[in-house]
C-alpha cells in the first residue's frame, strides 16, 4: 500500500511538468499582442507597449519564458497579472469559492442521485422509475446556462425568495441554488449508473443469501447491497469534481460567483499565460489527488481489491 | 479613444448651451428626500478595473468610471453636452493659444488631506508624459512643449532596436509659477487645449503618488473629488464614500457607494430587477428584444444618446481602395435606418454626420456620403471601374458586432454586387494588432467615443496625417492644413468653422463610414428618487438622490 502511494505520487511530477508547459504553449500560441487591444479603438501608444513587452519579457523565445516561470514557480512565485496583481492572491482568493460551490454540488447530486438510484434499482419499472427516467434524462438534455438562467429567474426575480447573485461571503444557503445547477447533469447520469448498479447486485448471491438469513431489509440494503454497488458512483462523483472545478465557469458567471472559471476565461484571451498555467495547475493537482483518493477507496468499498 | 471609458463631468448649472444632449437627464426629477440621501448607500454594477487606478494609465470604463468620480479636474463637462466650465480651475487665460495661464482656486484637498496645488498637476503631467512610465494616455500630452524630449524616437520604428531613454523627465512648455498658478506653453497654437483639460489623462496627483510605485498607489488611490476611495476587492467590489471635505459645486449627496463587479450583464440586470442593485449603465442586449426592458424598468428605464459612433474604415494604404469614387459608392450602398431598425431595435440611430451630432462644434448631417442612394452608388462604381475580388469586412468576435457587420455587407453585396463578405477576427488583441501594423486587407469596424466634448476630437485623431487615431493612413494636405488653422484659431468659433470647411472635404473623401449613433438604455432601482447621467452616459454620482 505504502509503495503503490509512494509510485502513484511520483507519477505526478513528469504529468505536472508536461501539463505546465503544454498550457503555457497553448496560451503562448494565441496569436495577437495582448497589449495591441488594451486602450480600445484608439490604440496604445507605442511606448505603453515597449515598456509593458519588456516588464513581461514578452520578446524572449518561449523556452527561456517557460524556464523563468518554472524557476519562479519552484520559489513559490506565481507571478503577476498584466493589471500588476499577483497570481497566488488570484488563487487563493477565487480557488475556495470554486471549490467550494464544487463541493455543494457534489453533495447535492451525490444526495439526490443516490437517492434516485436506490429508490428505483429496488423498484424498477414502476411509477418512480418513469418519473426519474424521465427527469433524468429531462436535465441531461438541458444545457445548464438553460437550467440556471431559468432557475435564477423564477427563485430570485418573480418569486423573491433569493436574491439573484451570490454576496461575497459566499454562504452555503446562498450556494444550494447554484450547487443544484451545476450538479444538475451530473445527478441524473449517478442516478442512472446507481440504478443498473443496484439492480444487478440486488439478483447477486450474496443479497439472497442475506435475506434468507433473515437479516432486516433495512441492513441488507444499506450495508450490503449499497457498497457493493458503489464503486460505479464512487468513480463518477470522485472525477466529477475536477470537472465540477473546471466546468463552473457558466454557473459562476449566471450568479455572479467570483471562481477560477472566470479568472482562466480573462486569461486566455488576455494571453496572460502565467495566470492561466497557475491556476490549471491547481486544477491538474486537483484531479490527481481525487484519481488517487478514488482508486484508494475502491479498497475500502471492495476487501478483493488490493493494492501492492 | 477609449471606447468603453468614459469621460468624466459633472452637472452644469444654468449655463446657456448651443448643442443641448438629448435625454441625458431622466427618471423622477423631483428630487428626494434629503435625510433619506444624506447617510443613503447604493449599489452599482461595474467591471473589475484592468489596471490600477492611475488616471494617466486606464483608458477602459471598469476603473474608468471610479476614477471620473474620485477626480475633479481643472474643467468639468456639463451633463448636457455643451461646453465645458471651469471646475479646480479659477481661470484659464490665453492670448495666442499657445501660453496658457492657469490659475486654480485655493486650498482645495486631496483625499488625504493635502492641499492641491499647481504643483501637483506639473509633476503628474510630467509622470505621464515620460516615456518610461508606459502611461497608456501619454499621447494626451503631445501638443505640450518639450513632450518630444520625454518620447524619443525609436531609431527604427517597430524594429529590434529600442527608444533611446530621455535625457529629461519634465517637459520644457510646463513652468510652476507659485502655489496656485502655473503656465503651460503648447507646441503649436491649440484652441481647444482648455477643453482637453477634463479628460482624466489630466487630473492633479498627490504628492504620495510620487513617494510609492503606481502600481500601489493605484491599489490605494488618493483623489480631489466629491467621492473618496474606501477598500477594494478584486472581482468582488469597490468601495467608495463621500469626501466631506469637499468644496467644489458637486458635492454628493447620498454617503456610500458599492461598484459591485460583475462578469455578466444578465446577472446585474436581474439584480436590478430583484431590487439588488440600485443603477446598471448597460441593461443586456437580450432585454432590448421587443422593448422587454422597459417593460420591466417602467419609469426606471433610461434611455439616452452617447457621443459614441460606430464606424468601418478603410484601409487605404491599399491599393484597392485609393480611389475616393469606390469608397463612396461602397458608404452609399448602405442603407444605415435599416441597420438600425432591425438589428438594433431602433436604439441606435443611423449616422448622417463626420462628428456625432451631440458635440460641441459638429453639424448635424454634414455625411452626404452617409446617405442611402443605391442608384448613384452604382453609377460612381462604374466610374470607379467596378471592384475586383472579395471585399471583406472585419470585425472583432468577442464583442457583439457580427449581426450588424453581416448586414453591411449584404446590403453592399446586393446593391453592388461586390462580393462583401463580414470577417470575423477573434479577439479584439488580435484585430487591434493587425491593424496597428496597417495589414488589413479590405474595410475593418471602428468605433469612437469622444474623449473631450469638441469637434476637434472627431478629426484630427482620425483624419488628420499621422492622427493617433488614424489607422487607414488617409492623407489630404488640405485637410491637414485646415485642420492646423482651426488649432491655431483665437477661439473655439473659428476653429469650429475651419474644421467645417475640413469636413466638407473628407466628405467627398470618405475615409471611412460612419454607420450609426449609439444609444445607452439604463436602469435605476425604485429607491433612486433623482439621478442624472454625464454627458458620456456615466452615472453622475453627485446627482442621486434617495
Amino acid at each position: 500500500m505504502g509503495r503503490y502511494l509512494l509510485r502513484r505520487l511520483l507519477q505526478l511530477v513528469p504529468v505536472f511538468i508536461g501539463t505546465t508547459f503544454l498550457i503555457y504553449w497553448l496560451v503562448w500560441s494565441v496569436p495577437g499582442d495582448p497589449f495591441a487591444g488594451k486602450c480600445g479603438d484608439r490604440g496604445c501608444p507605442e511606448n505603453y507597449r515597449a515598456v509593458m513587452t519588456a516588464k513581461y519579457h514578452l520578446d524572449d523565445s518561449i523556452w527561456v519564458q517557460y524556464a523563468s516561470y518554472m524557476k519562479n514557480l519552484f520559489q513559490g512565485d506565481f507571478g503577476i497579472t498584466f493589471g500588476n496583481r499577483p497570481i497566488s492572491d488570484i488563487i487563493t482568493t477565487s480557488y475556495p469559492n470554486t471549490l467550494k460551490l464544487a463541493v455543494v454540488a457534489l453533495v447535492i447530486e451525490a444526495v439526490i442521485g443516490l437517492g434516485a438510484g436506490v429508490l428505483t434499482g429496488l423498484r424498477r419499472n414502476g411509477f418512480l422509475d418513469n418519473l426519474v427516467l424521465v427527469s433524468s434524462l429531462f436535465l441531461i438534455a438541458l444545457p445548464v446556462f438553460v437550467i440556471g438562467f431559468v432557475l435564477q429567474w423564477f427563485f430570485g426575480v418573480k418569486w423573491g425568495i433569493i436574491t439573484p447573485t451570490v454576496s461575497s461571503e459566499m454562504r452555503i444557503t446562498e450556494l444550494i441554488l447554484p450547487g443544484f445547477v451545476l450538479g444538475s447533469a451530473s445527478s441524473a447520469y449517478i442516478a442512472r449508473v446507481a440504478r443498473t448498479s443496484i439492480a444487478e447486485n440486488r439478483r447477486a448471491d450474496y443479497v439472497r443469501t442475506a435475506i434468507a438469513k433473515g437479516l432486516p431489509m433495512r441492513r441488507v440494503v444499506g450495508v450490503h447491497l449499497l457498497r457493493n454497488s458503489l464503486i460505479p458512483v464512487v468513480t463518477l462523483l470522485g472525477t466529477d469534481l475536477g470537472a465540477l472545478m473546471g466546468g463552473a465557469i457558466i454557473t459562476e458567471g449566471i450568479f455572479g460567483i467570483n471562481g477560477i472559471g472566470r479568472q482562466v476565461l480573462r486569461a486566455i484571451v488576455t494571453k496572460e499565460s502565467a495566470t492561466v498555467v497557475g491556476i490549471v495547475v491547481v486544477l491538474v493537482v486537483v484531479y490527481l489527488v481525487m484519481n488517487l483518493l478514488v482508486d484508494l477507496l475502491y479498497a475500502a468499498l471492495d476487501p478483493r481489491i488490493r493494492y501492492e | 479613444m477609449r471606447v468603453s471609458k468614459r469621460a468624466s463631468g459633472a452637472l452644469a448649472v444654468g449655463a446657456a448651451f448651443a448643442l443641448v444632449a438629448s435625454g441625458c437627464s431622466s427618471g423622477n426629477n423631483d428630487g428626494g428626500d434629503a435625510s433619506a440621501s444624506k447617510d443613503g448607500a447604493i449599489v452599482i454594477d461595474g467591471t473589475q478595473p484592468e489596471n490600477p487606478l492611475v488616471p494617466a494609465n486606464t483608458t477602459e470604463t471598469g476603473g474608468g468610471k471610479i476614477i471620473d468620480w474620485l477626480w475633479t479636474g481643472l474643467v468639468e463637462y456639463p451633463n448636457n453636452g455643451g461646453a465645458p466650465q471651469n471646475a479646480l480651475a479659477e481661470s484659464i487665460d490665453t492670448s495666442d493659444s499657445k501660453v496658457f495661464k492657469i490659475k486654480i482656486k485655493q486650498n482645495t484637498k486631496f483625499h488625504d488631506g493635502t492641499t492641491v496645488k499647481a504643483e501637483n498637476f506639473v509633476k503628474a503631467w510630467n509622470w505621464a508624459a515620460y516615456a518610461p512610465n508606459g502611461a497608456q494616455n501619454a499621447s494626451f500630452f503631445a501638443d505640450i512643449q518639450g513632450y518630444s524630449d520625454l518620447n524619443p524616437a525609436d531609431p527604427d520604428g517597430d524594429g529590434p532596436k529600442k527608444a533611446p531613454t530621455p535625457s529629461v523627465k519634465e517637459m520644457s512648455g510646463l513652468k510652476v509659477v507659485d502655489d496656485w498658478n502655473f503656465e503651460v506653453t503648447l507646441s503649436a497654437p491649440t484652441a481647444v487645449f482648455p477643453t482637453k483639460l477634463g479628460y482624466s489623462a489630466f487630473m492633479p496627483l498627490p504628492d504620495v503618488f510620487f513617494t510609492q510605485k503606481p502600481e500601489e498607489f493605484g491599489k490605494k488611490p488618493v483623489g480631489n473629488g466629491p467621492v473618496k476611495f474606501v477598500s477594494w476587492q478584486d472581482d468582488v467590489e469597490v468601495k467608495l464614500t463621500r469626501f466631506d471635505d469637499y468644496t467644489l459645486r458637486d458635492k454628493m449627496k447620498i454617503k456610500d457607494v458599492t461598484v459591485k463587479i460583475y462578469q455578466d450583464d444578465t446577472a446585474a440586470y436581474n439584480d436590478l430587477l430583484a431590487g439588488n442593485l440600485d443603477f446598471m449603465q448597460q441593461v443586456p442586449v437580450s432585454s432590448l428584444a421587443g422593448d422587454k426592458w422597459k417593460t420591466d424598468l417602467g419609469e426606471r428605464a433610461i434611455q439616452t444618446t452617447i457621443p459614441s459612433s460606430g464606424i468601418i474604415a478603410f484601409p487605404i494604404y491599399d491599393k484597392r481602395f485609393q480611389n475616393p469614387k469606390l469608397r463612396k459608392a461602397i458608404s452609399l450602398s448602405i442603407n444605415r435606418q435599416e441597420v438600425t431598425d432591425k438589428i438594433f431595435f431602433g436604439n441606435r440611430k443611423p449616422a448622417d454626420s463626420w462628428a456625432n451630432p451631440l458635440t460641441p462644434g459638429a453639424e448635424p448631417g454634414n455625411c452626404t456620403a452617409c446617405k442611402f442612394d443605391p442608384t448613384q452608388a452604382k453609377q460612381l462604381l462604374q466610374e470607379a471601374g467596378g471592384f475586383q475580388g472579395k471585399l471583406t469586412l472585419s470585425y472583432n468576435a468577442d464583442a457583439s458586432h457580427k449581426e450588424w457587420m453581416e448586414a453591411v455587407a449584404q446590403q453592399i453585396k446586393t446593391n453592388l454586387g461586390i462580393d462583401a463578405v463580414a470577417v470575423g477576427v477573434p479577439t479584439f488583441a488580435v484585430f487591434r494588432a493587425n491593424i496597428n501594423a496597417h495589414k488589413m486587407t479590405g474595410a475593418y469596424r471602428a468605433g469612437w467615443q469622444q474623449d473631450y466634448p469638441d469637434v476637434e476630437n472627431w478629426i484630427n485623431p482620425l483624419y488628420v496625417t499621422g492622427g493617433s487615431s488614424n489607422d487607414g493612413l488617409y492623407s489630404n494636405p488640405q485637410v491637414d492644413a485646415l485642420a492646423k488653422e482651426a488649432s491655431a484659431a483665437p477661439s473655439l468659433e473659428e476653429a469650429h468653422k475651419k474644421f467645417a470647411e475640413a469636413v466638407k472635404l473628407i466628405d467627398q473623401d470618405v475615409p471611412s463610414m460612419p454607420i450609426y449613433f449609439s444609444g445607452e438604455q439604463s436602469g435605476h432601482s425604485e429607491k433612486i428618487k433623482k439621478i442624472e447621467l454625464t454627458n458620456v452616459g456615466e452615472l453622475d454620482i453627485t446627482s442621486v438622490e434617495l
